[in-house]
């Protein structure tokens, strides 16, 4: 097993409860994920077809508005492992973090889908407030 | 009209692997022709051994300390400074026909431009390219050659290497008569080859220019770099048996074991498949178990591809001939980086600063109407010294965000010029294996300098005597009768090293 780990986060000047009506909405992801071009949502199946062209099958595991996170796996067989996980928490003064997790096996999975969800969270940030601060850990 | 412009570029290709550079194993008519007419360089270094910084580098004209492509899976931005730019805006007719990668290339997000022209059919505008069309080592990704290939010849999409394995990885799998990582028998047509592709819509390009159109082609070829897997119909050129080792290769083990222990620790450890510390490198592939008919199978091929380099090279300038531009016609031969290639028992590239991944081809053939004579330049460039080099040819101002300087024309106007170092930059951080390295290559000395890192403490270094040590076998960096020379080399070092680009630009992708 090679599992990758990669993180990206971005600051966002907004109240948590506005960004997570956009992230906790899983049909609205081409809106806010460069990069998807269209997706459709069943139940707790989503597919997105990737900029590529390429349709990638998913399982939506958990979408807790409470919490407000947002949890998914990629169930395309090339992936022996995937989880995708979105945190957006409430920083207490009327902003927010989006935390963006990507962990896979293969390891080069989580890089390769970890660069388009850090593009994700600029996009993000840039819909709720004009800029993105990202980091990556 | 003013003067033409070819800017040739290969893919991973040593020093020593051009007949004017001594090379024995390819025959390489066309470039030696240019260097006999023209100027070689002795000493040209790549500012990062691996593609995506050294490529940006070539672009822009800057160290990737300033351009923030630290490490191959870093996007050189869209709106980055761009010699083709220059060029364009001054009236020059642009093209780039090859391999880019300026932007990932594992993109399934097609998020980048490099990855989607092919798809929407598109051949540019981009980074002052007027005409951009993509090729890489072979069908994989969603560049303008596979495209073509699939179109046209989709029974050979298969026929290549799988340079990545169902993983991402680099993949391990060997081939030919020794079992060679990432050797393969290919059995495409020579015509279908990315390398006669670059070649051919370089001379469609051509043959759609105005005569007296001021043109600027930048030929990126993806050869030598591995797969090495060329045209199976091109094998018989080199029979690897016959093929001697390489001079920098160490045929007794203990012996070669005694030499990686005297450098930083993560040699060794790469070679007992203990750390890979890089992408550029198969994951699962344990150098320690090359052997000495593998090395000459991969030289062998490699020597097959650089072979067929020089002659679509040939064609192409058969046609600017045809055109009527050749008295006119300045031609640059380089490439992005070097290759181990057997050295140390080992292959591919990586955070090593020596020789097989240092000291590249460089040949510089002036228009011939320009009237200069052919010379040997012995002091250090680099490639960031490209770009300026293309403007001062179109008679342009270099512009102030370069940072290299026009090539000297021979030693004289190196010295007169200061050329006297060329530095080196390593840097990656991948699945929590961090590497930082710091070259200068000055007065006959190599020295690189290892920040804190995954396997590095921030106290060691290589320090290297090319006169008596051409191999970089005898590492003295804690030789104390070298310690005034190795500060003086790590001042100077530091006294020319600009800055880190900040904020630090983000990995995309592996590679």
């Amino acid at each position: 097993m090679t599992l990758g780990s990669i993180r990206h986060a971005v600051r966002i000047r907004r109240p948590a409860e506005v960004v997570w009506e956009l992230v906790g909405a899983p049909e609205r992801l081409p809106e806010w994920f460069p990069g998807v071009a269209s997706c459709q949502v069943d139940g707790s199946t989503r597919v997105i077809v990737l900029g590529s062209g390429l349709p990638m099958p998913e399982e939506i595991l958990v979408n807790d508005a409470i919490q407000r996170r947002f949890q998914y796996r990629i169930t395309a067989p090339r992936f022996t492992f995937h989880r995708g996980t979105i945190d957006v928490i409430d920083l207490g003064d009327g902003t927010c973090v989006v935390v963006y997790a990507t962990d896979a096996d293969p390891r080069t999975m989580a890089l390769t889908i970890g660069g388009g969800t850090a593009g994700a969270l600029d996009e993000l940030a840039r819909l709720m407030d004009g800029h993105a601060d990202t980091g990556a850990g | 009209m003013g003067r033409k412009i070819l800017l040739v570029t290969t893919d991973q290709q040593r020093y020593d692997t051009l007949g004017c550079n001594g090379a024995t194993l390819a025959r390489t008519p066309v470039v030696d022709a240019l260097a006999a007419t023209g100027q070689r360089y002795e000493r040209a270094h790549p500012q990062s051994v691996v593609c995506m910084p050294s490529r940006s580098t070539i672009i822009t004209g800057q160290y990737p300390s300033t351009h923030g492509v630290w490490m191959n899976g870093v996007a050189l931005p869209d709106d980055a400074p761009s010699v083709a730019a220059v060029l364009h805006a001054a009236g020059y007719r642009t093209a780039l026909v090859g391999k880019p990668h300026f932007e990932p290339f594992l993109d399934p997000f097609a998020r980048f431009p490099e990855n989607r022209f092919a798809r929407d059919g598109l051949v540019g505008l981009h980074r002052g390219f007027e005409h951009f069309e993509s090729a890489t080592h072979g069908p994989a990704g969603a560049l303008h050659y596979a495209r073509w290939l699939r179109e046209n010849h989709p029974e050979a999409v298969a026929m290549y290497y799988p340079v990545l394995d169902a993983e991402l990885e680099v993949n391990t799998l060997g081939g030919g008569d020794t079992g060679a990582p990432q050797v393969h028998d290919n059995p495409i047509p020579t015509g279908w080859y990315h390398t006669d592709w670059v070649a051919d819509r370089t001379i469609a390009w051509l043959d759609g220019l105005d005569p007296s159109d001021d043109w600027f082609c930048w030929m990126s070829f993806p050869d030598p770099h591995h797969p090495w897997d060329p045209p199976a119909d091109e094998l018989h050129r080199v029979d690897w048996r016959e093929v001697p080792l390489p001079a920098g290769y160490v045929a007794d083990e203990g012996e070669r074991r005694r030499i990686l222990d005297g450098k930083p620790r993560h040699w060794r450890a790469w070679y007992e498949g203990t750390l890979v510390s890089n992408f550029e490198a198969p994951l699962r592939w344990v150098p320690a178990t090359l052997t000495a008919e593998q090395v000459r199978e991969v030289n062998a091929r490699n020597a097959v591809e650089c072979e067929l380099i020089d002659e679509a090279l040939g064609r192409v300038l058969a046609a600017v001939g045809r055109r009527g531009w050749a008295d006119d016609l300045d031609v640059i031969f380089t490439t992005d980086h070097g290759e181990l290639q057997g050295d140390f028992g080992l292959l591919f590239k990586g955070p090593y600063h020596v020789d097989g991944l240092l000291r590249l081809p460089m040949v510089w053939r002036p228009a011939p109407s320009a009237g200069r004579p052919p010379t040997t330049v012995t002091r250090p460039v680099g490639l960031v010294d490209v770009a300026p080099t293309l403007c001062g040819i179109a008679g342009l101002a270099v512009p102030a965000w370069m940072e290299g300087r026009p090539l000297p024309t021979d030693d004289a106007d190196a010295d007169a010029r200061g050329f006297e170092r060329v530095l080196t930059e390593w840097d990656s951080e991948l699945f929590g294996v961090g590497v930082h390295l710091r070259t200068i290559y000055r007065d006959g000395w190599v020295c690189t300098t290892y920040r804190r890192g995954y396997s590095h403490d921030g106290t060691e270094g290589e320090l290297y005597d090319l006169a008596d040590d051409p191999h970089q076998q005898h590492n003295r960096w804690d030789d104390p009768a070298r310690a005034g020379l190795r500060s003086d080399l790590l001042s100077d070092l530091w006294d020319h090293q600009p800055p880190p680009h900040l904020p630090r630009r983000r990995v995309e992708a592996p590679v």
